[in-house]
């Protein structure tokens, strides 16, 4: 007590104690621990946002030439009877002289003059997939022969880069794929209105491209595997998961074995993904003999990773629903299932789907264990229409963008970027879902 | 949940019911190297013939022939594609496997290319150089000692006195095979090493192809674009690349001379570039007529049209092979392969 008489008096209750005083410092400063940590998490956040949209918005605008194309009779169908055998048999060869006839037509018809300009300076300002694109249009509708046709093509990727500013006049004079002359004829063209940047529809829709035309590669292929897996993992996994976690929660017996599987769930949800594709590899292509780069067998892969998520979110939303409602359900005749169909199952509901939702949102963006099952292909053809296209090859979203982040040309770093945008949308909209599931249907007791 | 049970059992069902049905497009995996070459020919093939666009997949030389020898069959790839020679060992494990029969395809051939960051200093290389920079032990004043040079002007005084530094392909890449052979042998030999190795009863072969491990030479396992990215923030070292990976990135990066000749498609095919390499891809002759477009993927792709000097594979940076038409011949013919010499 000595001690206490030798601190100095309290005399007033506005002026803390030295021991107030040092708590009232310990919470200021963890406080403060608690901000500088959230700012960086936010700072980080906004500098990996920020980088993905800097470099990726430019992909969804694509610079296009408007061309009137004339169609010659004696190019396209020289036996002059529009059979289409025949006419498939012009390659796109024969079309691309076309193009670029039409843009050299085009060149001295708006009078420019550019110094210096060969011809095949003209000719490599299209893109080499603007052949194709035409191509396709007249073998669709052969009745375009023989007119002058106004087409939207693609420019080549170099010229797109001088529009969006990743290539300049000063690193054309060192890059061996484009020349100086074409930017100032790019240029002539955006002044006459031939040259434009609309928005970029085939970066959603086109397939994957080669590296000769990366200005055409797009997600069609990409979002369309991603969809055919999630439907996939949705209808399997939901079910299963839903079975096993309502066996588990309501009608297993305490003992040992349950214990023993409710543990190994839980270990299951923290096994690295990439050991879900080596499993994947080794049952479902080498043993089951499914085909490879099938959106089926990633489609498995994935459900067996998003099974523990779904268990144990619904679990916990079964354990939630407090047991009066079951009590008074037993208590009024109902047998155990149907208290639990009637009255726990749609109580539990809302957590049950925003389980499913993230597990859903997780399996969309995993990349390692479709690496092993040869998603990483280059897949052009669009997968079919469901149940048989499950089997087609097709690509996922996440593994495109590892795909072209290994590309040579510079202009797939803009739209592996623009790619993982459209990821990110994807997964704000599933748990803006889930969210909103939740807050919808959620009971409070 | 019933109908939700009904479908699983539908979905499941569906699963062993279709998966015997046939296989309707080429796929092909292997070399890195290789793949954006496959790429664009599986595009144009796509476009131009009536069969579905062919399936390519990267993941490697040496697990594409791999996955080649596992079997006949549609669940197995009909092609591999691969930078560097098949081996006997490749060979033995296809016949084990019931793959006989492989035709070897020699599509024409790739520069590997040394080059530095655009604003940096200029280089002239000769395999010697490469060898007393990085490579473990070299000769000093007839003596095998350490490798202690700093700069590279302690190499050689013509080169700039700037920090070694160096990215190399890793070990699992086909490049880094050539790089080994062409650079790394040929510049132990010429520097003298090879033979002070033998005069001190050393392992020549394994002494020659040791490298420093004290950072001055960093393997890459991913591809050139990481290489990329670590010169532009090293802007002091040089990276490995391969040439078609150079002619689309003249813009950040300048290319040395290696003995004194400049790498180029030109040099390349005339052989005066000594560091260049045959690339392959390898069919199985038991899928050709079963999978549709097999045949005529294989035709396309050793074309004039595409694999000929005025080809999109040359415009993109591949070396047209002077013998292409022999390989023509043999793709008609449908030849497998002999025996390796």
């Amino acid at each position: 007590m000595t001690d206490a008489n030798a601190q100095a008096p309290r005399t007033s209750l506005f002026a803390p104690d030295a021991r107030t005083a040092r708590r009232n410092n310990s919470e200021a400063r963890f406080r403060l621990f608690g901000l500088i940590s959230v700012t960086i998490g936010l700072a980080a956040l906004v500098m990996l946002l920020s980088s993905v949209l800097f470099n990726g918005t430019s992909s969804f605008r694509q610079t296009m030439l408007e061309l009137p194309v004339t169609l010659d009779a004696k190019v396209l169908d020289k036996k002059g009877n529009r059979n289409p055998d025949d006419l498939a048999k012009v390659t796109t060869i024969g079309y691309g002289r076309l193009i670029s006839d039409a843009l050299d037509k085009a060149i001295t018809d708006n009078g420019i003059v550019v110094d210096g300009l060969t011809s095949k300076d003209v000719k490599d300002m299209i893109s080499k997939e603007a052949p194709a694109q035409i191509r396709g249009r007249v073998l669709a509708n052969p009745d375009l022969i023989g007119q002058t046709v106004s087409f939207q093509v693609l420019a080549n990727g170099r010229i797109d880069g001088y529009m969006k500013g990743r290539v300049t006049l000063e690193t054309a004079e060192r890059d061996s794929n484009v020349s100086v002359n074409q930017l100032h004829l790019a240029d002539a063209l955006h002044e006459k209105g031939l040259l434009d940047m609309p928005f970029n529809w085939l970066f959603i829709t086109a397939p994957d491209a080669s590296e000769l035309r990366p200005e055409a590669a797009g997600l069609g292929v990409a979002i369309l595997g991603s969809a055919y897996m999630m439907i996939i993992v949705l209808v399997l996994s939901l079910p299963i998961g839903v079975a096993a976690s309502i066996y588990l929660e309501e009608f297993a017996p305490q003992n040992r074995i349950t214990d023993l599987i409710e543990v190994n769930i839980s270990n299951l949800a923290a096994v690295p993904s990439i050991v879900f594709g080596i499993l994947g590899l080794a049952v479902f292509i080498n043993f089951v003999g499914l085909p490879q780069s099938a959106p089926i067998v990633g489609a498995l892969v994935l459900t067996l990773m998003t099974l523990p998520t779904i268990i144990i979110a619904t679990r916990a939303a079964l354990k939630a629903v407090p047991p009066s409602i079951r009590e008074a359900a037993l208590g009024v005749g109902a047998s155990k299932m149907q208290s639990i169909f009637h009255h726990v199952l749609p109580l539990a509901m809302p957590g049950i789907l925003t389980g499913a939702i993230i597990g859903l949102a997780q399996a969309l963006g995993e990349t390692a264990p479709l690496l092993l099952i040869g998603m990483v292909a280059f897949v052009r053809d669009y997968p079919g229409a469901p149940p048989e296209g499950f089997f087609d090859p097709a690509a996922a979203l996440p593994v495109q963008v590892y795909n072209w982040t290994q590309r040579a040309d510079p202009a797939f770093v803009e739209r592996a970027s623009g790619a993982i945008i459209v990821l990110l949308i994807f997964l704000v909209i599933m748990n803006f879902v889930a969210i909103l599931l939740r807050r919808r249907f959620e009971r409070r007791w | 949940m019933k109908t939700a049970m009904l479908t699983s059992a539908i979905a499941i069902a569906a699963l062993s019911a279709t998966a015997a049905s046939a296989r309707d497009q080429v796929q092909i995996s292997g070399s890195s190297t290789v793949l954006p070459y496959a790429t664009i020919v599986a595009e144009a093939f796509g476009e131009n013939f009536d069969f579905p666009t062919p399936v390519v997949e990267g993941g490697g030389s040496g697990a594409g022939r791999k996955k080649l020898c596992e079997g006949v069959g549609e669940t197995t790839i009909d092609i591999a594609n691969s930078s560097s020679r098949i081996k006997q060992s490749d060979i033995d494990n296809c016949a084990a496997n019931g793959v006989d029969a492989i035709m070897e395809v020699r599509i024409g051939y790739d520069g590997i290319v040394f080059a530095s960051e655009i604003d940096g200093a200029e280089f002239a290389f000769t395999p010697s150089d490469w060898y007393n920079a990085i490579a473990a032990k070299v000769v000093k004043d007839g003596a095998v000692v350490e490798n202690a040079n700093k700069t590279w002007a302690d190499v050689n005084a013509a080169l700039p006195a700037q920090d070694i530094l160096t990215f190399i392909p890793g070990t699992k890449h086909g490049t880094r095979e050539v790089f080994d052979v062409k650079v790394i042998e040929a510049g132990c030999e010429a520097s003298g090493a090879k033979a002070a190795f033998e005069a001190d009863g050393l392992d020549a072969d394994k002494e020659c192809l040791a490298l420093r491990t004290d950072g001055v030479s960093v393997d890459i396992d991913g591809d050139y674009t990481e290489t990329l990215s670590r010169l532009s923030a090293n802007k002091n070292a040089i990276g490995v690349f391969g040439l078609s990976f150079y002619e689309n990135n003249t813009d950040k990066l300048r290319v040395a001379t290696m003995s004194g000749v400049l790498p180029s498609t030109e040099t390349i095919a005339s052989g005066d570039y000594p560091v260049s390499r045959p690339l392959y891809f390898y069919v199985k002759n038991a899928h050709l007529g079963v999978i549709p477009g097999l045949r005529e993927y294989v035709n396309f792709f050793v074309s004039d049209d595409m694999a000929g000097p005025d080809g999109p594979l040359a415009a993109y940076g591949l070396v047209s092979d002077p013998e292409l038409a022999a390989t023509q011949a043999m793709v008609e013919a449908e030849t497998p392969m002999g025996p390796l010499k």
